[in-house]
Formats: C-alpha cells, structure tokens, sequence
C-alpha cells in the first residue's frame, strides 16, 4: 500500500495542436498506469476467485464467498489489527515529532543543526536490513522483550525523518513575517503556532502523517528483526505463503488499497478547493 | 501660528508615546558583527505623524522591529507610552505593524485576516463584524471580505495588511513602507485616507518610506537616517529648506551644495566673494573670515538671467550646459564660476521662450536668506 500522491498544481496542456510528440507522450503514460496497476488487478481479482483447496493462484469462477468469509482466519485477523494499530499510532508519534524537527531545522540555527540533518538523511537512506539489526541488537542490550511495542517504537524511529523532510521543506517556503504578524496582533506563541504556522504547514504535516502510515503498514524487514512472536499482516502472508495464501489475503489488501485509493482523492479534491 | 504653538505646548505636557534612548542594535552574521542602528535618540510624540526617511539598509526596518519588539536593541532604553517596553515581548506591547512584505495570513480570508486582532482581545462577535466591516469600507475593500490573499492585487493586499493593523485601533501605529506597492494615484489616494484615519482616530503614526515627496506631505516631523545614524530630525519644512549635513541635501530633493572661502563676515552673515561682481549671502553661519563654508540652495529658489541682478541678492556666473524641458519646469544645469555645478528649476509661466540654451553665459541669483550654511 504506497499510494502517495501528490496533488502537485495542474499541467496546463497545450490545446489545439496534437503533434507526435503529444501522442507519444498520452501513449506512454498509460502504458505506465496499466503497468502500475497490474499487480493490483491481479490482487484484485484474486479476491473473487471461488479457489478451492489450498492454493488461490489459477482461477476458478467468480465469488462473493471470501469477502462474507473476511475475518475466518483468526490469526490473519489479529495481524491485520496489529498491522493497522501499529500504523496508527506510529503514524500519529512519527508525525507528533518529525513535524517539531522539520519546524525546528526550518526556522532555527542551533548547535548540532547540521548533524540533525545529516543523520535524518543517514536514516532515510540506511538499507533496511542494517537498520533492522542494529535496532535488534539494541533493545536485546537494554533487555527489551521483542513485540508489539519494539515494532511500534522502531517504526516510530524510521518514518520520522520522512515527515521531518516534508515539514522542513515547507517551512523554509515560508515568510517568517507571517508569524510576527501574528504576535503583534496579540497573538501568545502557542496561539501563533495553533492559528497561523500549523494551518500553513498542514499539508506537509498530512502527506508526512501519510507517508509514515503507508510504510508501516507495508514495512517487513525492520519489523522482521524486531517483532518478536507478534505478528503484522505482511510478517503472516510471508509466513503463510509457502502453504498458501487463503483468498482472504486478496480481500483485505482490496480493502486497504481502496482505502488509500480514497485518502488520495479525497486530499486531491481538498487540494483542489483549497486553492 | 498660534495652533501650532498649542499643540507644541499640549505636548511637551504629555508622556511621550515613544521615546529611544541611545539604542544601538548589531547583529551577527556570518562572524561578523554588522551594527544596523548606531545610536539613535529619538521623543515621539503622542498623535504625531512621525516620518523615518533613509536611503535602502540604514536602518529604519531594525529600527521599527525594536520598537513593536521583534528584535531587542544591543543597548539602550525604548520606552512606550512612559514605560520601558526591553524584554516585553510584541503581543503586549500596545503598538501594531504595517510589515513591508505585508505578512498577511495566506490560509484566512480578508475577514478573518481584519479581524484576527479583535479575536485575540475577545471583542464580541458582533462588534467585530461591525469594525472589520467598517475598516474594508475605508480602505476600498468592501465585497472582498471572502477572498484569500493571494486572489489580491499587490495593492489590495497592501491595504488588507493596513486595515489588519489600524482595526485594533492601537496607540501607536508602525508603517513600513505601507504604500509602496500602489500606483501614482492609489498612492496619493491612500496618503489622504491615512492621514485622514491618523488625525480622526488620533493614534501615532512611525511611518517609514522611501519617499521624500511622501515624508514631506504627510509628516509632522521627519528625521533622515543614514548608515544607522539620524543625520537630521525637524519639521518638513526645515529638512527640506534647512539640511543640517551635505547628505540631508542630497537625499532630500535636488540641492545645490556651494562651497567657498570667506571673504568677510558682516554682522552674523558670512560672504563669499568667488569673482568680479558675484558674492554669496550666507545668514547665519557662524564663520569667520577665512575659513571654509559649505552653504546648500534648493534649485528652484534660483532665478536665472542674461545680466548680474541689482541689489543685494546673491550672484553667481556660470554657463549652461544642459537644458531639459519638464513641462511646468525647465531644468538648467549651470557650471559656475567656481567649477560647481549648479541645478536650477524654472517655471515655465508663460509661454516664452526658454530664458537661455546650451552655452550661454548666466547670472544665477537668488535671496540670501535661501542660502543656508551645513552644520550650522
Ligand atoms: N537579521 C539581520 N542579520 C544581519 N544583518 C541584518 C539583519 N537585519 C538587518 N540587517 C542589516 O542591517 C542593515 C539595516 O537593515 P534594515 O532592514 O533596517 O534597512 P532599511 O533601512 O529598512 O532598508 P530598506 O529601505 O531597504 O527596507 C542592513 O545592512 C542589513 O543588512
Ligand atoms: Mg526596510
């Protein structure tokens, strides 16, 4: 579930004039979202399969059944609620703290601002397996039993700086005077942030709060190393597939895309009047 | 006459609504220590109209945001309505700013932008509806409360940013260059209404700006800073007919800046004899002969003829080296005697032909008591 997007302002097309270049340029791009939305389809149309037996990968007729049937697997049932709170919650924290960072490293200079910066882009870039193990080898020394918590807290730990990021870029764009404005106008410090810098940098606020929420949700090797005898909705698929996946796999990640798919153009549409 | 010496007395009896006391502000930057204010003194008082006029990075900015309380002066006192305001941060001090980037609020309608001042005091819903109204009314805004500020002109947000301010009604208002967006005739409209607004409403205004025929128009009294330093601190009429140093000449206005040896001091006026019949009054300054002064003349104080002028009023030689037609005024540049060049404005009254052209031998004159003597 990575779908992020971004209602960047729309692309003026020249009218009138359909040159090759044009063509090529409307052929290509649907090329691309065909290509993207394949697997999905697949995902998709999988949760309709009437599969009988164990393994739901040739397909065998049309049904309802798996979506009646969504919550009959019990363990797959919990690691989706883990999966959900987890991403919840680590999407509340990581926005809570990464959005402080982004507006401290935007508006102020202090001492350590630089290295700030380059350990946020050292934790972006980290390959996960590194993070993951260095994580495990962490809460194993201070004795930290592995479950839901340390998946929580690690997922805390590598979606902040993404929300930090986004905040930061869109305090910089920010007249500074707005905020004094504000003050001479009466305005106490909390007030000025609640009223004035918090409504400006909402939408970085809420596509940071989004993107840590879909990472969560999708991550499986931070949470692999960290997760103890808990399970997430990935971790069980990973565990279940080489018995095969029951339909209801299919479904939920119906639900779950279809639910992105909604955020997305619900953000779009308030974009659009925002504007 | 007699008003004006009223309202000199009323307020020498009255508290200062703004009073700085050596305040001197440097900043750090990059390791260096840049000093943006040096040392300014200044009494403001209450319901004046106060100009700060200076060239680009003198200071009037850092000036004004020390005294709303956005930047804290490195050293010395400012002092608000008779207390010192160092340390109080801008939401309690009773004065509002006019920001020259406008700053209005991007998210919030012109409404909400008016009336964000009324809401932080807890003014009652209807009160502030009826002010916020009657302030878009004044600055021309009416039926655009619902408009974000981007969906502004640059002149309509500058007046949103004026009412924004002016609709708390605060004791003291700080414009930074508040009109400088507008057009010629937005401009002069706005000049108008915002005196109109200050003498009704009675508040002070500090108002900055880059423009000397604006300062001139609208102040009670102007100082002219440069390079963090008031050079000069008087009515209109006085900066402009009486600058104290050579750079208050030549900001304000044009001004011929005259320099030459004392030939002889007759009572308090020295004379300066440069040539055969030439000889320049200068009443009032306190040289003595022989020594050096340096005296300024505004161009259109100076008539400008084909023979030396009878009588006792100031001649110069010279010979003109330009001549612009400007439509009410010719404008003729003079090389004198003296190697200066001398600019002089004359009205073009009637429809005669220009007095002189381009190489022609004048006789520059004019009263003495339009010379004035610098630093005197
Ligand atoms: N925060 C700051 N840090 C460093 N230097 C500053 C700062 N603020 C102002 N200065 C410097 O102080 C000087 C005065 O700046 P100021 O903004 O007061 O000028 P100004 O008179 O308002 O000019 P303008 O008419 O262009 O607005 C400038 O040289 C400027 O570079
Ligand atoms: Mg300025």
């Amino acid at each position: 579930m990575t779908t992020m997007t971004q209602a960047g302002p729309a692309v003026r097309a020249r009218r009138g004039r359909h040159g090759w270049g044009d063509r090529l340029l409307y052929a290509y791009t649907w090329l691309i979202i065909v290509w993207l939305c394949l697997p999905i389809a697949v995902m998709i149309a999988f949760g309709f399969n009437n599969a009988k037996g164990r393994l739901n990968l040739t397909w065998q007729g049309f049904t309802f059944t798996w979506y009646g049937k969504l919550f009959a697997v019990p363990d797959l049932t919990t690691a989706l609620v883990n999966s959900l709170t987890i991403a919840v919650l680590a999407a509340l924290g990581a926005t809570v703290l990464g959005t402080l960072i982004g507006l401290a490293l935007g508006r102020f200079r202090f001492r350590g601002q630089g290295a700030l910066n380059l350990v946020q882009f050292a934790a972006i870039s980290a390959p996960e397996t590194v993070m993951g193990a260095s994580l495990l080898s962490f809460f194993v020394q201070l004795g930290v039993g592995r479950g839901y918590l340390t998946i929580l807290v690690s997922h805390i730990m590598f979606s902040l700086s993404f929300v930090a990021v986004t905040v930061r870029a869109r305090v910089l764009t920010l007249d500074p005077f707005v905020e004094e404005a504000a003050q001479d106008l009466g305005a106490s410090g909390w007030t000025t942030f609640r009223l004035v810098t918090l409504p400006m940098i909402f939408p970085a606020v809420l596509a940071g709060g989004l993107l840590a929420f879909a990472l969560s949700i999708d991550d499986f090797i931070i949470t692999s190393f960290n997760s103890g005898s808990t399970l997430t909705f990935p971790l069980w698929i990973w565990g279940a597939q080489k018995n095969g996946l029951p339909p209801q796999v299919n479904v939920m990640g119906t639900l779950i895309f279809l639910a992105g798919v909604l955020l997305a153009v619900g953000n779009a549409v308030l974009a659009r009047r925002r504007r | 006459m007699t008003e004006l010496r009223e309202t000199e007395a009323a307020t020498a009896a009255k508290v200062a609504a703004i009073e700085l006391r050596g305040v001197v502000k440097s900043f750090q930057s990059h390791g260096e220590t840049v000093t943006a204010v040096r040392g300014v003194d200044l009494t403001i008082a209450e319901g004046e109209f106060f100009s700060l006029l200076g060239p680009s990075g003198c200071g009037k900015t850092t000036t004004m945001r020390m005294i709303a309380g956005f930047d804290e002066p490195t050293e010395g006192q400012i002092i608000l309505h008779g207390g010192d305001v160092v340390g109080v941060p801008p939401n309690r001090r009773d004065v509002n700013m006019v920001f020259q980037s406008y700053a209005l609020f991007p998210h919030m309608s012109v409404f909400e932008n008016v009336a964000f001042g009324l809401r932080r005091k807890n003014t009652p819903k209807d009160e502030v509806t009826r002010r916020v109204g009657e302030m878009l009314e004044i600055v021309d805004l009416a039926g655009r409360e619902k408009r974000r500020p981007r969906e502004l002109s640059g002149g309509q947000q500058q007046r949103v940013a004026l009412a924004r301010a002016l609709v708390n009604r605060p004791r003291a208002l700080l414009l930074d260059e508040p009109l400088g967006a507008l057009d010629l005739k937005l401009r002069q409209a706005m000049q108008v209404e915002l005196k109109r607004i200050q003498r009704e409403v009675g508040i002070t205004f500090v108002y900055v700006t880059h423009d000397q025929g604006e300062a001139l128009t609208m102040s009670d009294r102007i100082a002219v800073m440069n390079e963090g330093v008031i050079e000069q601190l008087g009515p209109p009429r006085q900066v402009y007919e009486r600058p104290a140093t050579a750079f208050v000449a030549g900001f304000i206005g044009t001004s011929n800046v005259l320099s030459g040896t004392v030939a002889r001091a007759d009572g308090d006026t020295a004379v300066i004899e440069p040539g055969p019949g030439e000889r320049i009054l200068i009443p009032g300054a306190a040289a003595e002969a022989g020594g050096t002064v340096e005296l300024t003349v505004r161009p259109e104080k100076i008539a400008i003829g084909l023979h030396p002028p009878d009588g006792e009023a100031c001649a110069l030689r010279g010979t003109v080296t330009e001549v612009v037609y400007l439509g009410t005024f010719t404008n003729y540049t003079v090389r004198t005697s003296t190697g200066a060049e001398v600019v002089v404005f004359v009205q073009n009254a009637s429809s005669a032909d220009d007095v002189a052209a381009s190489g022609d031998t004048v006789w520059l004159s004019w009263e003495p008591r339009h010379s004035y003597a610098i630093g005197a």
